[in-house]
């Protein structure tokens, strides 16, 4: 089985193919002096390679999203850019910050932006239309930017029903409609906002990434900005899971797509100290849903200061009931990968520009 | 009429479909011209070209330095700056990222 690993850093793209176990090969950079804040490999048959989204940003030339139906060697971009605001809103678009194919719905792709939106694709990703009810929502004005910028950058899908839809601002928090759209409502109840007077605002909350469990899109993992969070309710309320952690910050949350209960996080001290404890960068795990939680990485660096950011990690499922695939990027521009679900990574590549976002695939 | 010389950078250039080496694009204008006026006529009929100039709220983009002669626009009257007949008008990438 060859899993392939698209890499999207502050100065382009790298592509890394597992040939056999603990062995890669990485080509690039592709998209070369652009910033690839957001990937995603669209679902296809298991016979066929599946075409690549990048969101892509030149400082000088600004964003769209590109495809590239041959694992980056080649690249699609329409003639207009894939994303715009329409001229009555005033407003530009200034970084694509997350990529969401609709599993249940091929042509269907959803994109969260910086200013704070959400876009909708029914043509697999080249074109978008901005989510209205979302953009007129009376809370907008008082959404403010975290320090990477206003933007949604978090989408959660629920495979069974099209219409229930969550997504994760900073700031802002947790927002979920359940019709496709058209309304939202903040779910962020049980969630703190240590830097707000109010400390359990209804809105307003940082949160860093929100990942469903394999059950579905009804329990849920948060990392939020200082917290980590499970919901058993799709987001009407949350609860702490950050005992047995050895910090509760982050930017990173992911969730097993096959094993119900599991769930990972990459720890940083604090907010005011955005580095591992001890400089030792590991996956913390839970089986549990959050009630205990294990340390693995083996093969990780030990010192290490730096971090790794919401989307620079992603979990796959190769085959159902097989260890899960893991990888993760760092700001210092080194990939790491795992066949057994972080218990032992090796370094698949490194001196590469800052890891912006990874996601993998199974190829044919 | 007012006939302006555009210089574009190689990638703008292939954005704006011109090949074989070709960086130059000459509109022609009504006297009183502005550049808002000239990036509107080198863009018309160039989508790829248009969006990388200049935002969907029109603004030229953050590091895009456009030229009249020697003069930068932002230095004079920004997209609002008068041409006259015979200007070039040279688009050029700003000193940006790292």
């Amino acid at each position: 089985m060859t899993i392939a690993v698209a890499v999207g850093t502050k100065k382009g793209l790298w592509l890394a193919r597992s040939r056999a176990a603990g062995e890669w090969s990485v080509q690039g950079p592709r998209l070369a002096m652009r910033e690839v804040p957001a990937l995603a490999f669209l679902p296809s048959p298991a016979s066929e390679v599946p075409r690549l989204l990048a969101g892509v940003r030149s400082e000088h030339w600004g964003p769209t999203v590109a495809n590239s139906p041959d694992l980056g060697e080649t690249w699609e971009e329409t003639e207009q850019a894939a994303i715009r605001f329409p001229a009555e809103d005033r407003a530009a678009l200034e970084r694509i910050w997350q990529i969401q194919p609709d599993p249940a719905r091929p042509d269907v792709v959803w994109a969260g932006c910086e200013p704070t939106s959400l876009w909708r694709s029914t043509d697999a990703g080249r074109s978008f239309t901005l989510v209205r009810g979302l953009w007129d929502h009376p809370h907008r004005e008082r959404w403010q930017p975290g320090a990477g910028g206003a933007a949604v950058h978090t989408v959660v899908t629920d495979p069974a029903d099209p219409d229930r839809v969550l997504v994760a601002m900073s700031t802002g928090g947790v927002y979920a409609t359940e019709d496709g759209g058209d309304t939202w409502q903040p779910r962020n109840a049980g969630i703190s906002a240590g830097f707000l007077p109010d400390p359990e605002p209804v809105f307003g909350q940082c949160v860093h990434k929100v990942a469903a469990d394999a059950i579905g899109p009804q329990r849920l993992y948060a990392q939020n900005h200082g917290g980590v969070y499970r919901s058993d309710d799709a987001a009407m309320h949350w609860v702490s899971i950050a005992a047995g952690l050895p910090a509760d910050f982050g930017f990173t949350v992911l969730a097993d797509p096959d094993r119900p209960g599991t769930a990972c996080v990459i720890p940083l001290v604090s907010d005011g100290y955005r580095m591992p404890p001890d400089g030792r960068l590991r996956v913390h795990r839970t089986e549990d849903g959050g009630e205990s939680w294990k340390e693995v990485g083996a093969g990780l660096p030990d010192r290490f200061w730096n971090a790794v950011l919401r989307d620079a990690a992603c979990v796959l499922s190769p085959a159902p009931g097989q260890p899960s695939f893991l990888v993760l990027g760092t700001r210092d521009g080194c990939v790491y990968a795992s066949a057994d679900e972080g218990d032992s990574m090796v370094q698949v590549a490194a001196h590469l520009p800052d890891v912006l976002c990874v996601r993998a695939a199974v190829l044919p | 009429m007012t006939r302006v010389v555009i210089r574009l950078p190689a990638v703008l250039a292939e954005a704006a479909g011109l090949t074989g080496g070709q960086r130059e694009v000459e509109v022609e204008l009504a006297p009183g011209a502005t550049v808002g006026q000239v990036l509107d006529a080198v863009a018309d009929g160039r989508p790829r070209l248009a969006w990388r100039l200049r935002d969907e709220t029109g603004t030229l983009r953050r590091y895009v330095n456009v030229f009249v002669g020697d003069d930068d626009v932002r230095s004079a009257g920004g997209l609002a700056t008068p041409v006259a007949d015979g200007d070039v008008v040279t688009v050029l990438p700003s000193v940006a990222g790292g």
